[in-house]
């Protein structure tokens, strides 16, 4: 399978690339690592005139605290995620969602800023990136932007970012004290896409109280969402196994999945429960430990 | 549409070559340079048949553009050791049995070549894990997570001997 004829310009810097797209128009398409985009040209689901090679851009690869925020550059790939100290000592629940995500030689490849600006909610990081709370940055025609999560996922395949936006960074609170996250997602064989995921970040105060919560689903609905009826049930409150139990009932009503090849609705609802569940149990031991 | 002149390292020689936007490296690989030892198992990025290393990584060839590729260093199954030797693990893939048909093999030994560059010692697990995005239709893969771990040990007693 060979994609449509498109002409391929290499930028090397982000003001080359956005004047590059600005010329272009709408039929430009960034490609980073090309790992989601080259796979549907292949197949002739996108068939853009003009590819904008954005992976050779200098600076956009780090991984780092700074003030309150992690930041990780758009261009840092799952492999260097993965291998991460920092991010294996203080954020876990990128460990488990890079783990389970395509195989080791795509995460060789494909980017952090690609997984988010695909606006794919079959993809994991999205996910993550709601139950983080994180924020977008991204750099453009109209100048620099930052886009709260809430607001990034428009529909499918559709985000925030106008044509010629780059996202440069995204920006997630540190871990505080008493703090945890987990992701898990049930797929059908190594490397697949979810069939469901479910991802979860809590913050405890001394007593125990849960303070901030957040829950990002996967691959259960168009857009990337969030469980919002779920964290309201946890916010505020002593997290019981009560409590639990009833956010599984509601990210199993709250979801939205269509039958397909990877499950039916039903048993789709019914491994959201589950897996909502296991990842509150989880997050909580974290933050605990 | 657009053609690029681009210029690469492959196997340790430089090529140059001037090619359409949309070529893909594996056909590029194939096609252009000759080099059969990669394959072309699903073309969807999934069996991991066409592997190669693409400075330093294990990368999908068939879902990699060539001009892409431009200022590369790559090294393709042909280039894993000199003519008429065997590297540590072609040398363990044929100990071992760790191929029937071969068609996975060059793919799964570069993949397995980069696995063992950040893991020296791997578990079990972990080079299942590794070699996740490669099938082998044949094998049933018991042979050659064997055969990885043969290469894992004599790359380690080889490492000793010259410190
Ligand atoms: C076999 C296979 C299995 C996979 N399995 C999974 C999986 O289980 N889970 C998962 O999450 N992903 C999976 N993926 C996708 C993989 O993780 C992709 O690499 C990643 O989602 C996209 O990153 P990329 O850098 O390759 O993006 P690209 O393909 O380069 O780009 C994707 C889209 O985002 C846009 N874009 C890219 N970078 C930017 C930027 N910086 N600013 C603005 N727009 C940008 C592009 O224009 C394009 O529309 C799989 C891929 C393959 C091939
Ligand atoms: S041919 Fe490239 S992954 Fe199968
Ligand atoms: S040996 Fe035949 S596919 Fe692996």
């Amino acid at each position: 399978m060979i994609p449509a004829n498109f002409n391929y310009h290499k930028a090397t810097s982000l003001k080359e690339a956005i004047a590059l797209s600005s010329e272009l128009g709408e039929e430009a398409k960034y490609m980073s690592g090309g790992h989601s985009l080259l796979p549907m040209m292949k197949l002739r689901f996108a068939t853009p005139e003009h590819i904008i090679d954005i992976s050779k851009i200098e600076g956009l690869s780090y991984i780092k605290e700074d003030g309150d925020m992690l930041k990780i550059g758009a261009l840092t790939t799952q492999t260097e995620m993965e291998h991460n100290t920092l991010l294996k000592e203080k954020y876990p629940m990128m460990g488990d969602a890079i783990w389970l995500t395509a195989d080791p030689s795509v995460r060789n490849v494909g980017t952090i800023g690609g997984n988010i600006a695909h606006g794919d909610a079959a993809n994991d990081q999205p996910a993550l990136m709601l139950a983080m709370r994180a924020t977008v940055v991204a750099e453009g025609a109209d100048g620099t932007k930052s886009i709260p999560i809430d607001e990034f996922f428009h529909g499918f395949y559709m985000t925030a970012l106008e044509p010629s936006d780059i996202l440069t960074e995204i920006q997630i609170p540190k871990a505080k004290k008493n703090s945890g996250g987990a992701y898990h997602k049930v797929e059908r064989k190594v490397g697949d896409y979810a069939t469901a995921g479910v991802a979860v970040h809590v913050e405890l105060d001394d007593n125990g109280i849960c303070q901030q919560v957040g829950i990002g689903l996967t691959n259960v609905s168009a857009v990337p969402m969030r469980l919002e009826r779920g964290e309201e049930v946890l916010r505020g409150q002593k997290i019981t196994d009560e409590l639990i139990e009833q956010v599984g009932q509601i990210a199993s009503e709250d979801c939205e999945p269509e039958s397909d090849l990877r499950g039916s609705e039903a048993y789709k609802r019914s491994i959201v429960n589950t897996i909502t569940k296991r990842m509150l149990n989880k997050a909580l031991e974290r933050a605990r430990q | 549409m657009g053609k690029h002149n681009i210029t690469m390292t492959i196997n340790g020689e430089s090529v140059s070559a001037e090619v359409d936007s949309r070529l893909l490296l594996v056909h590029f690989i194939r096609e252009n340079l000759d080099l059969t030892g990669t394959h072309i198992g699903c073309d969807t990025s999934n069996c991991g048949a066409c592997t190669i290393m693409l400075d330093g990584k294990s990368v999908k060839s068939c879902t990699y553009l060539a001009v892409r590729a431009d200022g590369a260093e790559i090294t393709t199954i042909e280039g894993v050791a000199a003519e008429g030797t065997n590297s540590h693990l072609q040398q363990a893939f044929h100990d071992q049995h760790g191929l029937h048909c071969g068609f996975c093999t060059p793919g799964m030994i570069i993949r397995s070549m980069d696995l063992l560059k950040n893991n020296p010692n791997p578990t079990e697990e972990e080079i299942r894990w590794g070699i996740s995005g490669n099938l082998c239709r044949c094998t049933g893969y018991n042979n050659i997570v064997k055969s990885v771990q043969q290469a894992a040990t004599e790359m380690a007693k080889e490492k000793e001997a010259s410190v």
